[in-house]
């Protein structure tokens, strides 16, 4: 191997490093380099030039390796990986994937009695569980009627607040309100559905952002109605049909036999929310086995020639917003009782961003994607939790690497929802994505 | 049946702002029977078609879809979508649209939207597993089966649409479009892109629609050995005006459709007539060997 001609002259190399040590110096001269710490009377440069220039180096060093390895490789080289290995692993991903959603319900149905379990991992398994549902609820928006919905924690917060307004002040239980509070969303979804009929493409997603921040700046100066900034507080806490989780007579623990534990509610909120996780995806894999579904996927497909067929695509699109809105409109009415206290700022854009970047992330339209999806984001933001200011780094690089190595997401391949004689996965390439991407 | 009118487009003009696409057009094509809409590149044909299927609205004129029951449709005051739904117009494209990431059955089950929309009570029944879903969507199975071995796509029923040559993705538009039950397909053209084994198939496919289905056919075409073929009638146009409107064989012999249809100078024409006439010739000579 060591005779092996060089692909790249060492002239090329060296203005290569060159380059990356200038880009990389840019980088982090500025952003790790330079550090602004708060001192009375203003802020002070504490310059932090080690660590930059360990970063630098680490930069020149990896692509000095992978240019004179991976990248250096002659035409026609054998792959890396031999191909029996890939084949393998292609193999065993499709034979794990058979047995890996099951296995994960098992999973999610046991936690709660797992050893290690505690409250900390209970109360970060519902924040992914309600982040699982909302990714479905817009994965039947995004993914499969492919209108790509920059707004959807508007449905969230509608949802939200129809629970709050209407356990405040009606002392309406849980269970009447989670389907008003669908339906309440659902109504809003055909709302924002209206003016987006006709756009296609950037101006889609501009108008249901535009159409999540109204929603949201209405909370926010609706005084008597919605309590404007101080939010809704003592949203009445869930109770187990009917009994209440509290010490003493009468509670879920003395009706059952069970000593008091703080930790029933949070294992009655855990399984709530996978029940409803758990119902978004039953109603979504079966609605993409119904007309409806197909035309939504259709849709995405080509809208022209849905019409040439005698669809009605107005309310194929009105479907679609409708459905996923009252999912959002139930995660919605789900997260109000968990918290307890809702406020317009659990409702921002970056909330939207982060739903959707599930969606992508898992690969549109896959259901099992979103999981993994969701599993990674909002568990990995715990796990860095600790590096604190590099968080937001370490997240925008692993979702460039991904992006990288997975354009189309994780789970890139579509499964079709009827077939003859097999069953044979469509390839991601072949998918149109819809509209606004 | 066969010979009563089934879509009569009368005095239709299309206006994009100055531009006169379609001039003052009418004819009729018949039940049962094949009509070719004819020209060269930009005499209004696609125009044609976009007004008939509702893709857009005439600026003048009248077009009227008569079924077997006696019951009218006038095109024009339908919105799109209620065209292929109601009237049971269905259409084709010239680049062809099909659902590419969907599987080729998916595509047909998507064709048969109206039907199972109604048998899975608009969803609701559906969810619920209630009503007789189950049975439409077997049926709408058999029927995208049936439709799928007259086009000789059987065999790849569950691949991805976007995975099929493009001579089976042109089959499988026409078995989409004939899953919608139309009573007039529009099909812009069919044969572009096909080789000529290919375009032979495709003409007993069309000729096996009318006769089997008794469904009118309304096709632009440029290949003449499908116009000549199967049509049993011609329209010509040419700068959105009709300049001829006959039989095949009165079309092929008329030097003025000849002269504005290919564009050739006045002493071309003979040698391309004779050109055509061959082509005619070997068509008919294929068809009587059958």
């Amino acid at each position: 191997m060591a005779s092996m001609a060089l692909k790249r002259s060492p002239r090329s190399i060296l203005i290569d490093l060159a380059v990356t040590s200038f880009l990389a110096l840019a980088i982090f001269g500025v952003m790790v380099g330079l550090r602004t710490e708060t001192v009375p009377g203003g802020l002070e440069l504490q310059p932090q030039w080690m660590s930059a220039l360990l970063l630098v180096a680490a930069a020149v060093g990896g692509r000095a390796i992978l240019l004179l390895t991976v990248w250096n490789r002659p035409e026609g080289a054998p792959s890396l990986i031999p191909a029996a290995v890939r084949e393998g692993a292609g193999s065993a991903i499709s034979r794990v994937g058979k047995v890996f959603g099951p296995a994960l319900l098992v999973f999610a149905l046991l936690l709660p009695f797992l050893p290690f379990t505690d409250r900390y991992i209970l109360d970060l398994s519902i924040l992914v569980l309600t982040y699982v549902m909302l990714g479905w609820g817009l994965n039947i928006v995004v993914g499969l009627a492919g209108l790509l919905d920059l707004g959807y924690v508007a449905f969230y917060a509608v949802g939200a607040y129809s629970y709050a307004l209407l356990a405040l002040h009606f002392g309406w239980s849980f269970w009447l309100c989670l389907p008003v509070a669908g339906i309440l969303a659902a109504f809003w979804g055909i709302i924002l559905g209206f003016p987006v009929l006709r756009l296609r493409g950037d101006y889609l997603a501009i108008v249901t952002l535009a159409f999540g921040e109204i929603i949201r700046v209405v909370l926010l100066n609706w005084y008597w109605f919605t309590g404007g900034p101080d939010g809704l507080s003592g949203i009445p806490r869930p109770s187990f049909f009917g009994i209440e989780f509290s010490r003493g007579e009468g509670g879920f623990a003395d009706a059952f036999g069970l000593e008091y534990s703080s930790l029933h509610r949070i294992i009655f909120l855990y399984f709530l929310i996978l029940a409803l996780a758990l119902l978004t995806n039953y109603v979504t894999m079966r609605l993409r086995r119904l007309p409806i579904g197909r035309a939504w996927e259709a849709l995405r497909e080509d809208e022209i020639a849905c019409r040439s067929l005698g669809l009605n695509t107005t309310s194929v699109k009105l479907t679609a917003f409708a459905t996923g809105a009252m999912f959002g409109g139930f995660a919605g009415a789900f997260f109000a009782t968990r918290q307890g206290f809702i406020s317009p700022e659990s409702f921002t854009f970056i909330e939207s961003a982060l739903i959707l970047a599930i969606v992508v992330l898992g690969g549109m339209g896959s259901q099992i994607g979103v999981v993994i999806a969701s599993v990674a984001l909002i568990g990995g933001f715990e796990v860095f939790r600790e590096a604190e200011d590099y968080r937001m780094l370490i997240f925008g690089l692993a979702m460039v690497l991904i992006m990288i190595w997975r354009p189309r997401g994780l789970i890139a391949t579509r499964a079709p929802s009827i077939f003859l004689r097999e069953k044979k996965a469509v390839s991601g390439s072949l998918v149109a994505q819809g509209e606004g991407h | 049946m066969a010979g009563d009118a089934l879509l009569e487009v009368e005095r239709l003009t299309m206006r994009f702002g100055g531009l006169t696409a379609v001039d003052d057009l009418s004819f009729t094509a018949r039940r049962g029977e094949i009509t070719a809409l004819i020209g060269p590149n930009g005499a209004g044909k696609t125009t044609v078609f976009n007004c008939i299927t509702g893709f857009y609205k005439p600026t003048v004129g009248r077009i009227t879809m008569h079924h077997d029951n006696g019951e009218r449709f006038l095109l024009e005051r339908l919105p799109d979508f209620q065209i292929p739904r109601t009237a049971k117009v269905a259409r084709t494209f010239q680049n062809i649209r099909l659902f590419g990431g969907m599987t080729v059955l998916e595509n047909l089950m998507v064709a048969q939207h109206n039907p199972l929309m109604r048998a899975s009570g608009y969803t609701f029944g559906g969810v619920l597993g209630i009503g007789g879903y189950r049975h439409a969507e077997r049926e709408a199975v058999e029927l995208a089966k049936y439709w799928l071995e007259q086009t000789g796509l059987l065999a790849r029923a569950d691949d991805a649409a976007g995975d099929l040559p493009y001579g089976d993705q042109r089959r499988l538009e026409i078995a989409r479009a004939m899953c919608t039950g139309p009573r007039l397909l529009c099909l812009d053209e069919p044969a572009a892109g096909l080789n000529p084994r290919e375009s032979d198939e495709l003409n007993r496919l069309l000729l096996f629609i009318r006769k089997e289905r008794g469904v009118g056919i309304l096709l632009i075409e440029h290949d003449m050995s499908v116009v000549m073929g199967i049509s049993d009638h011609i329209v010509v146009l040419d700068y959105g005006a009709k300049i001829a409107d006959a039989a095949p064989e009165e079309i092929r012999n008329d030097p003025k459709v000849i002269a504005a249809y290919l564009g050739v100078e006045d002493e071309e024409v003979e040698e391309v007539e004779h050109e055509i006439e061959e082509t005619a010739a070997a068509v008919s000579g294929e068809e009587g060997s059958q």
